[in-house]
C-alpha cells in the first residue's frame, strides 16, 4: 500500500508540492474557563489518491484540525492563531469567505460521523443532494434531481429513483451514510475529509461503507483524510498515519511500520491496549491516567504523566518531531528506546 | 481470566428458556387495535454458569439489549422463562422480585446519562442500600461506599463530588461500584465500554476482570465489539434479529464458527494489523438487517445469506449441534442454527 503513495506523488510533485499541506497549524478556543489549546502545531500532507489516517482519542484535536482545514471552525470561540493550510500551494487561511465557499464542497468535501444530524431532516435527500448542483453549478431543479438520482445509484442505494423523495429518517444508518458520501462526492472534489465515517455503524455495514469509500477514492484519485480512533479501520485502508495527542502529532509513519514497531510510547500503548478478534490475549495493557485537560496541558511532553519511559527532560522540554527514517517521525525524546523496546535493530533505520 | 472449567459439570445460575418479547404496534387513537408487533426477542434460550462471562454479540436491533432488560424483569416478557435458582423471574413481582434483583445487577452503556447529575457520588453508589437496607446498616453506609470507590480504583475522598466532575472512564467506574454495592452474583453489562476511549476501555475491562475474580461474579456481557467480547468472554452467543444464531465457547465461535452470519460478522471486524489485511477473506454482506416487525420466513438470515436455498425459506433452523458435527471432538461441535452449517476460519486465528 505504501507503493500507492509513492506512485501518486509523481504527477502532483510536478505541480509543486502535495495536494494538501498543513503547516504548523494552531487552533485555540477562548472559553470562559480560559484558553483551550486544541491544536498546537500540526503538520501533515496528503497527495492525490492517498489515504492519510489521523488517529487520536477524544480531545486530541483531530476533528478541530479538519474543521480548520475545511473552514468550518466555530468562530468564536475557535480561532486559528498560526499556521498555513496549503491547498495546491495556496494558503486557504488567507482566502476570503466567498473564495473559501467556492473551494468547500467543490474541491474539498467532508463526511461527518453522525449522518442523521448532519443531514437536514425537513428536506428530502433529493433536494439536499440537488442543492450541490443548483448552488455550485447553477443547474435547474429538475436537472439537479436527475443528478441526485445518478449519485445515489453511484453509492449503490437501491431503488434510487423512488428513494430520492425520501427523508433522512426513512433511511437506515448505513444508507444515510451513503447519502453523506454521495453529497461529498457530488462535485468530484480532489480531497475528502471523513470524520469517523463508520463509528456509528454496525460492523457488517461499516465494511460496506469503507469498501465503497475506498472504491470511489480509487476511481477519482482523491486524497482522503480519514479521522478515526479505530486502529483496526486504519490498518485496513490507510497508506500513512498521523497519531495525535493533546493537539500535537506525536508520530507519523507509513501504515505497515507503525503496527510493526511504534516509535512513540503513546502509539505503542494504544496498540497494546486493544483486544484483537484473532487472538485471545492475556490481561490488556492499559495506559495509566487520563488524556489531559486542554486548558492545562502538562509542560514538556504532554504525554509524560502517562508515559512509562518518561525522564526529567520530558517534563521540561517539548519534544520536536524527530526523524526516525526517510518516511517516519516521532515526537519522543526516547523514540530509540521505544522502537527498540523488544525488537531487533533492523527497524532502526 | 479464570481457567474455563468444564461447564457441563456445574449447575447453571441462570437458565433462560424460549424468551420472547413482542412490542405491539397499534393504530388508531380512540380505539387502539394491534396491527402487528416488533419481534425484538423471539425465542432465546441459554444458560449462565457461576463465575463465567457469557458474551452476547449482535448488530443494532438484534434484541440483545431487550434480552438484558428481560433478565432484570425491567420489561415484561411476552413468553418464556428465566430461572434464577429454580425461580422463574418473569413471574415474580413485589417483594420476591426485589429480593432476586439484589443478586442481579446491571451496568449501563452511557456513563453520562445513567448517573443522576444532581446526586453526589456517595448518594449514587449508596442508593441501592435504601432499597436493601439489610446489606449495609445505616451507620456503615459511608464507609461501605468508600470501600466500593476504592475497589473500583477511585479515590474514596471523592465521595461528595458530582458526576460531572469525573471523566467518562471514571463515571463508568462509579456505575460499576453501584452495581457491586449489593454484592450481587450476576452483573449484566450492556455495552459497558463502548462510549469510552481506547486507552480508557482497557482500564475498565481490566477492572471488570479483576472484580470478577475477587467477588466470583457471573457476567452477561452485551456488546457489538467482537474483539472486546472475545477478550472477556468464556462463552459467546451471536444474535440476529431476535434469535440466537450460534452459541458456544470462545474458541468455538471465533475459531470454528459454523453459522454464515457469525462468519460474515467476524470477517468484517477490522484487525489492527496491516499485514493481515492481505490474507484475510472478507465476506461483505449485501443489504441491511430486515425489520423485526416483519422478519423473513424460515431462517431470518436467509435474505442476506449466500448459502440460502428454498429450504431456508420454509423451515426454520433450530439452535442445536448440527448432526454432521455431533461426533466431532473439536470445538466445532457447538450449537448453530443453520441448515447448512459448515466450518470456516475467518479471523485467521493463530
Amino acid at each position: 500500500m505504501a507503493t500507492a503513495a509513492e506512485m501518486s506523488t509523481e504527477p502532483v510533485s510536478a505541480r509543486g508540492g502535495p495536494l494538501l499541506d498543513v503547516r504548523n497549524l494552531h487552533v485555540e478556543f477562548r472559553t470562559r474557563e480560559g484558553v483551550a489549546r486544541a491544536v498546537n502545531g500540526v503538520d501533515y500532507a496528503v497527495d492525490a489518491g492517498e489515504t492519510l489516517a489521523v488517529l487520536g482519542e477524544s480531545g486530541s484535536g483531530k476533528s478541530v484540525t479538519a474543521q480548520a482545514i475545511m473552514g468550518i471552525l466555530d468562530s468564536p470561540p475557535g480561532f486559528v492563531t498560526q499556521g498555513q493550510v496549503l491547498f495546491h500551494g495556496e494558503d486557504l487561511l488567507k482566502f476570503g469567505t466567498e473564495q473559501r465557499r467556492k473551494v468547500r464542497g467543490a474541491r474539498m468535501a467532508m463526511i461527518f460521523q453522525d449522518a442523521l444530524s448532519a443531514l437536514n431532516p425537513v428536506l428530502n435527500v433529493g433536494e439536499q443532494l440537488g442543492e450541490m448542483f443548483t448552488v455550485h453549478r447553477g443547474l435547474s431543479r429538475k436537472d439537479a434531481r436527475a443528478k441526485a438520482v445518478e449519485l445515489m445509484e453511484r453509492v449503490r442505494i437501491p431503488a434510487a429513483k423512488e428513494r430520492v423523495r425520501s427523508y433522512p429518517h426513512q433511511f437506515s444508518g448505513g444508507m444515510r451514510q451513503r447519502v453523506m458520501i454521495a453529497m461529498a462526492m457530488a462535485l468530484e472534489p480532489e480531497l475528502i475529509i471523513a470524520d469517523e465515517p463508520t463509528t456509528a455503524l454496525d460492523v457488517t455495514v461499516q465494511a460496506q461503507v469503507m469498501d465503497l469509500l475506498a472504491e470511489l477514492q480509487r476511481e477519482y484519485n482523491m486524497g482522503l483524510i480519514l479521522i478515526t480512533h479505530d486502529l483496526g479501520v486504519v490498518a485496513d485502508v490507510a497508506d500513512k498515519i498521523a497519531v495525535m495527542y493533546a493537539g500535537r502529532i506525536v508520530e507519523t509513519s507509513p501504515v505497515h511500520d507503525i503496527y510493526r514497531a511504534p516509535a512513540h510510547p503513546y502509539t505503542k500503548g494504544l496498540l497494546d491496549s486493544i483486544p484483537r478478534v484473532d487472538q485471545k490475549g492475556q490481561e490488556l495493557y492499559a495506559i495509566k491516567g487520563l488524556p489531559p485537560n486542554l486548558l492545562h496541558i502538562p509542560p514538556g511532553c504532554a504525554f509524560h504523566p502517562r508515559c512509562p519511559l518518561a525522564q526529567d527532560i520530558c517534563r521540561t522540554k517539548i519534544p520536536p518531531l524527530y526523524r526516525v527514517s526517510e518516511v517516519r517521525a516521532s515526537a519522543c525524546h526516547f523514540w530509540k528506546e521505544c522502537i527498540g523496546d523488544d525488537r531487533p535493530a533492523a527497524d532502526k533505520t | 481470566m479464570t481457567e474455563p472449567t468444564p461447564v457441563t459439570s456445574r449447575e447453571p445460575i441462570l437458565r433462560v428458556r424460549g424468551l420472547v418479547k413482542h412490542f405491539p404496534l397499534t393504530q388508531g387513537i380512540l380505539f387502539k387495535k394491534q396491527v402487528g408487533a416488533v419481534k425484538a426477542v423471539d425465542g432465546v434460550s441459554f444458560d449462565l454458569y457461576p463465575g463465567e462471562t457469557l458474551g452476547i454479540v449482535g448488530e443494532s436491533g438484534c434484541g440483545k439489549s431487550t434480552v438484558a432488560k428481560l433478565l432484570m424483569n425491567l420489561e415484561q416478557a411476552t413468553a418464556g422463562e428465566v430461572f434464577y435458582k429454580g425461580q422463574d423471574i418473569t413471574k415474580l413481582s413485589g417483594r420476591a422480585l426485589k429480593a432476586v434483583r439484589r443478586n442481579i445487577q446491571m451496568v449501563f452503556q452511557d456513563p453520562y446519562t445513567s448517573l443522576n447529575p444532581r446526586m453526589t457520588v456517595g448518594d449514587i453508589i449508596g442508593e441501592p442500600f435504601d432499597i436493601h437496607p439489610e446489606v449495609a446498616p445505616k451507620g456503615d453506609r459511608r464507609k461501605r461506599v468508600q470501600e466500593l470507590l476504592d475497589v473500583v480504583g477511585l479515590n474514596p475522598e471523592y465521595i461528595n463530588r458530582y458526576p460531572h466532575q469525573f471523566s467518562g472512564g471514571q463515571r463508568q467506574r462509579i456505575g460499576i461500584a453501584r452495581g457491586l454495592a449489593l454484592n450481587p452474583e450476576i452483573i449484566i453489562c450492556d455495552e459497558p465500554v463502548s462510549a469510552l476511549d481506547v486507552s480508557v476501555q482497557a482500564q475498565v475491562i481490566n477492572l471488570m476482570e479483576k472484580l470478577q475474580d475477587e467477588f466470583s461474579l457471573s457476567y452477561i456481557f452485551i456488546a457489538h465489539d467482537l474483539s472486546i467480547v472475545r477478550h472477556i468472554s468464556d462463552r459467546v452467543g451471536v444474535m440476529y434479529l431476535g434469535k440466537m444464531a450460534e452459541i458456544g465457547s470462545d474458541a468455538a465461535i471465533y475459531e470454528h464458527p459454523t453459522h454464515p452470519y457469525t462468519q460474515a460478522l467476524l470477517s468484517a471486524v477490522p484487525v489492527p494489523d496491516p499485514e493481515a489485511r492481505e490474507h484475510r477473506e472478507r465476506i461483505i454482506l449485501s443489504g441491511d438487517v430486515p425489520s423485526p416487525a416483519n422478519p423473513p420466513s424460515g431462517c431470518r438470515f436467509r435474505t442476506r445469506c449466500w448459502k440460502a436455498q428454498d429450504r431456508c425459506a420454509q423451515e426454520e433452523p433450530l439452535l442445536a449441534i448440527p448432526a454432521r458435527f455431533a461426533q466431532a471432538t473439536t470445538p466445532v461441535a457447538h450449537e448453530s442454527a443453520c441448515h447448512f452449517a459448515e466450518e470456516k476460519d475467518v479471523v485467521g486465528a493463530a
